[in-house]
């Protein structure tokens, strides 16, 4: 335990002995795993594993019962779920959460990284630069077409990307994506891979999925949970020839 | 930004709307009503404050306080203690036992002024306490509440308690307060008798300078990256939140903005009526604004507005013939909005009014543009046409007339 530890340094992301506890079942159980920077982690596994709950804790959803989630040298269990925005962490939800009343442009200018105060937000200015920003991520995420369209007038898709775009705006170090695929079309999954290719290129990923044929594509390794712990870990080739992980997942 | 040019803005529509009610309450109404009439849409315009104050809170941030009531008696309070001290001179208390202290402390058997009485002997300290007190509650309150994530109905609840209990507090502490009778036989402001049928008119029209000087406020905040922060808290949390807002200090920002609109109303209330009690700021009260909020439409303060002068015009017209019957009627009201319109007046003058005006205003544009080709040519308008597909002024979002 000491010497990884003492390797936490080096991790973008080190999460240890991670535990909680809701009325005593543990939905997250002593969990550690560890994030190189740049690197493309997909977490997966049975439907209560714990995945999402995972997220939460390192996003501040949830508070952990124990254990220490250290993102960049800094301990996040402390901090507030804005605070821990402003140190680099982005999460995208399972169900698409965009800003249906405002148009794609405000839903991404609402989540660029400036005028986050109360009187920040009074002074916010429109500029250039807000502009140039918006416009150059929603090119990223396929909707510059769209930018003054109402966000509620979207696909399910679309509202994905979006949601992926007003964390791209962010510029976070970490980005942490639930299911990014799921209820997409084949045509959209296939954009959707590329639009995660593009957004790997300079950020450390985080992703929660199903899809196998999915994960292997965009995958540098894998992290399977079972019950709340890490069951195996490596990459896509090792995990799936895991006997224990064919037994509780795969050979279903 | 269109904001740069404020004259060319008064040709807007929103612009003209704001126009058309300051000339109903500055020109048509002092011109047709007595007085008496006037001072008593002076009375409704201070409730109008309080609407506008909710369609921040309320219909744009989703913040439902049921105890607006609270901080418009603050603030009326506030300006009443100034009036009393200003009436309760020595000479003019010289029969009683202790004299220049208010009287219904004499007839409490108190012998001296209570500390925090003292202050408002001063003007100035009175007109920040009519904002400062408000909003210092509205903070207290705001920031126990938020920061716990306690919202909704629950948040309703408890502000509706605390109307309660500053009603009950009141009512208790009679030789400190004046009791359930309030604070009565104000006469002078700084030596104006604010009495006479001058000074109430006077006093009306101070109220409508108030009155748009925080609809101006409340534009601003709305047509601002705040506004729309507030709409989005309203319908995704936490989507805000993780987005890198500290939502609990955007709602009490919100409610403590609400409370500083609400304790200015209280004051002018104050000023314009000639005394505070606790009836204008209990439970019932406290429901009442919000009623005026949602009839004028939840979403539209030039609409808020609109909900009080009308509510508040029904409220007399019935009670002097049918007395018995307005509470059935107001719930009607309630029921009525809460049913049919939900966005009030502002969102049935939308869907119907505003499809009529469209057709009149494109005929009179073109009629502008010839009439005046010279004019148009000499003005550029580079900022303007630079960006206009994202006009920060257009607020798509809001379904609104203002």
């Amino acid at each position: 335990m000491s010497a990884a530890k003492s390797k936490s340094g080096d991790f973008l992301l080190a999460v240890e002995g991670l535990t909680v506890s809701f009325d005593g079942f543990k939905a997250v159980d002593d969990l550690s795993f560890y994030l190189d920077p740049k690197e493309i982690r997909v977490i997966i596994g049975p439907n209560g594993a714990g995945k999402t709950t995972v997220l939460d804790l390192i996003c501040g959803k949830t508070k952990a019962t124990s254990g220490s989630i250290k993102f960049d040298g800094k301990e996040l269990t402390k901090l507030k779920e804005h605070q821990i925005v402003h140190s680099g962490v982005g999460r995208k939800f399972q169900t698409p959460s965009v800003f249906e009343d405002l148009t794609v442009f405000e839903n991404l200018e609402v989540s660029y990284p400036k005028g986050h105060s109360v009187m920040g937000a009074l002074g916010f200015k429109r500029d250039a630069e807000v502009i140039n920003a918006v416009e150059e991520v929603a090119e990223t995420i396929f909707l510059t077409e769209a930018l003054n369209e109402p966000a509620a007038s979207l696909s399910h898709g679309q509202k994905q990307w979006l949601e992926i775009g007003m964390l791209l705006i962010q510029k976070p170090d970490l980005l942490m994506l639930d299911e990014p695929v799921a209820g997409m079309s084949v045509t959209e999954r296939k954009k959707t891979a590329e639009l995660l290719r593009v957004i790997t290129r300079d950020h450390t990923v985080l992703v929660i999925e199903h899809d196998m044929q999915f994960v292997g594509d965009i995958a540098d390794r894998v992290t399977v949970m079972h019950q709340g712990k890490v069951l195996s870990e490596g990459s896509i080739e090792h995990v799936k020839s895991d006997p224990k992980v064919i037994e509780v997942y795969l050979g279903h | 930004m269109k904001s740069s040019s404020p004259l060319k803005w008064f040709a807007t529509r929103e612009g003209l709307y704001f126009v058309a009610l300051a000339v109903l309450l500055v020109v048509l109404l002092p011109l047709a009503l007595d007085p008496f009439r006037l001072n008593m849409v002076g009375k409704y315009l201070t409730y109008a404050f309080v609407a506008i104050g909710l369609v921040m809170c309320w219909g744009k941030a989703g913040i439902l306080s049921l105890g607006q009531g609270v901080f418009f008696g603050l603030g009326g309070y506030c300006m009443a203690m100034f009036l009393k001290l200003e009436a309760s001179t020595p000479e003019a208390t010289a029969i009683q036992s202790t004299p220049g202290i208010p009287d219904f402390m004499d007839w409490n058997q108190l012998t001296e002024l209570p500390w925090f009485w003292e202050p408002f002997h001063s003007f100035s300290f009175t007109l920040l306490a009519v904002i400062g007190v408000p909003v210092l509650l509205a903070f207290v309150i705001g920031f126990a509440m938020f920061t716990r994530r306690v919202g909704g109905v629950y948040f309703a609840i408890i502000t509706q308690a605390i109307a309660a209990i500053l009603t009950i507090l009141i009512i208790g502490q009679q030789g400190y307060t004046g009791g359930v009778n309030g604070i009565t036989d104000l006469q002078t402001l700084n030596g104006w008798d604010i009495r006479t049928d001058e000074a109430r008119t006077i006093l009306y029209f101070v109220c409508v300078g108030m009155l748009f000087l925080c609809l101006f406020v409340a534009r601003l905040v709305q047509n601002r990256k705040l506004g729309r922060i507030l709409v989005a808290m309203n319908a995704q949390e936490n989507r805000v939140r993780f987005s890198g807002y500290d939502v609990a200090a955007f709602k009490i920002f919100v409610f403590c903005l609400a409370a500083a609109f609400a304790g200015v109303g209280g004051a002018m209330f104050t000023l314009i009526v000639g005394f505070m009690s606790p009836s204008f700021i209990g439970i019932v009260a406290s429901i009442e604004m919000v009623i005026f909020c949602a009839l004028g439409g939840r979403l539209s303060i030039l609409g808020a507005v609109y909900g009080a002068l009308l509510v508040n015009a029904a409220k007399s017209g019935f009670s002097e013939s049918f007395p018995e019957l307005w509470p059935f009627a107001m719930g009607a009201l309630f029921i009525g909005v809460v049913l049919a319109f939900p966005n009030g007046l502002a969102g049935l003058y939308q869907t119907y009014v505003m499809p009529l005006e469209d057709k009149i205003f494109k005929r009179n544009k073109g009629a502008q543009l010839e009439a005046k080709p010279a004019e148009k040519a000499a003005e550029p308008k580079p900022t303007a046409e630079k960006t206009p597909d994202y006009d920060p002024m257009i607020d798509s979002y809001s379904p609104e007339k203002s």
